[in-house]
């Protein structure tokens, strides 16, 4: 996602190893990092997502001072009849490819830059219509050279899938 | 250890199991990482009353994180190259994933060995989560 500054933290590189329950201690041991191949800690292949950290209007994240649609009192932040109601919770993720040029160490800082893709619709069996938006993220390094190609595809569903 | 270009033939498979009954608070664990915390990932009231699921569900991404694993375990560290996936059913709590990678082919590209693999996700039942590809750097 289109980031100005998205620093790669060895701390952050382990909290993410974890939660994808990856025990590899290339994310967490820098001694041992310096016996592998690459000779340092390297972020994990799927962990340029995690840019969405530092996307200060990252629609996904609370915002300190800002309505957040999840539940509290009532099941949903959302105000009834308000422009987001009907639209939260249809957007899924529904492809995602990355090209590595070359891999992410703790040091680096990248900025991610957004140019939209196609967009098409289908008729889906469960989900009534679809929309598919493809979103393509360059990110590159300090030096301005570009190191992952991110393409996403997001769907926006009529309904909830019906469940078989 | 990185693959040998030599030692692979297409329709070699690598398998791993990715989780055993997937807990809600790993779901948590990887929002709180990855930064998206959709309420239908971290929020069961929301995920049933307002999104319509019978409860929350796993990121697609974290599917793919996990898929990743079994990557890298298997090609080596820092050797892919691509990696892509459609995500082609959601994945609920208490899962229990396996994931594949099948060489389809082995091949030289600018004076370098690559592997190309298809990569697929399955749950308990059977059913493909995740389906892609991937391409990683492997030794002559």
């Amino acid at each position: 996602m289109a980031v100005d500054k998205f620093p790669i933290e060895a701390g952050h590189i382990m909290l993410f190893a974890r939660s994808i329950g990856d025990a590899n201690q290339i994310y967490y041991d820098e001694k041992y990092a310096k016996s592998t191949e690459p000779g340092t800690i390297i972020a994990p292949p799927t962990f340029v997502q995690s840019s969405a950290q530092f996307d200060p209007d990252y629609f996904l994240r609370p915002k300190i001072g800002q309505p957040w649609f999840g539940s509290g009192k009532e099941p949903t932040g959302i105000k009834p009849g308000s422009a987001d109601e009907g639209n939260v919770g249809r957007g899924l993720h529904a492809e995602q490819h990355f090209e590595y040029h070359r891999h992410l160490k703790p040091g680096d800082v990248l900025k991610g830059v957004t140019k939209p893709g196609k967009s098409w619709e289908k008729v889906g069996k469960r989900s009534g219509k679809l929309t598919f938006n493809e979103t393509i993220t360059e990110y590159y390094d300090q030096d301005g050279k570009l190191v992952i190609t991110a393409r996403s595809v997001g769907v926006v569903t009529e309904r909830a899938p019906d469940q078989a | 250890m990185a693959l040998k270009a030599s030692k692979l033939k297409v329709g070699d498979t690598h398998t791993e199991r990715l989780v055993e009954d997937l807990k809600r608070t790993q779901i948590v664990q990887y929002a709180g990482a990855s930064g998206d915390y959709n309420p239908v990932h971290t929020d069961e009231i929301f995920a049933t009353k307002i999104g319509g699921f019978p409860s929350v569900f796993a990121h697609g991404m974290l599917t793919m994180g996990m898929t990743g694993k079994m990557l890298t375990n298997y090609v080596g560290d820092g050797r892919l190259t691509k990696y892509g996936v459609r995500f082609t059913s959601q994945v609920w709590p208490g899962d229990t994933l396996d994931a594949t990678a099948t060489v389809e082919a082995v091949r030289q590209e600018g004076g370098a060995h690559y592997v190309d693999l298809k990569v697929a996700t399955m749950n308990q039942e059977g059913v493909t989560v995740l389906m892609g590809n991937a391409t990683a750097r492997v030794d002559p």
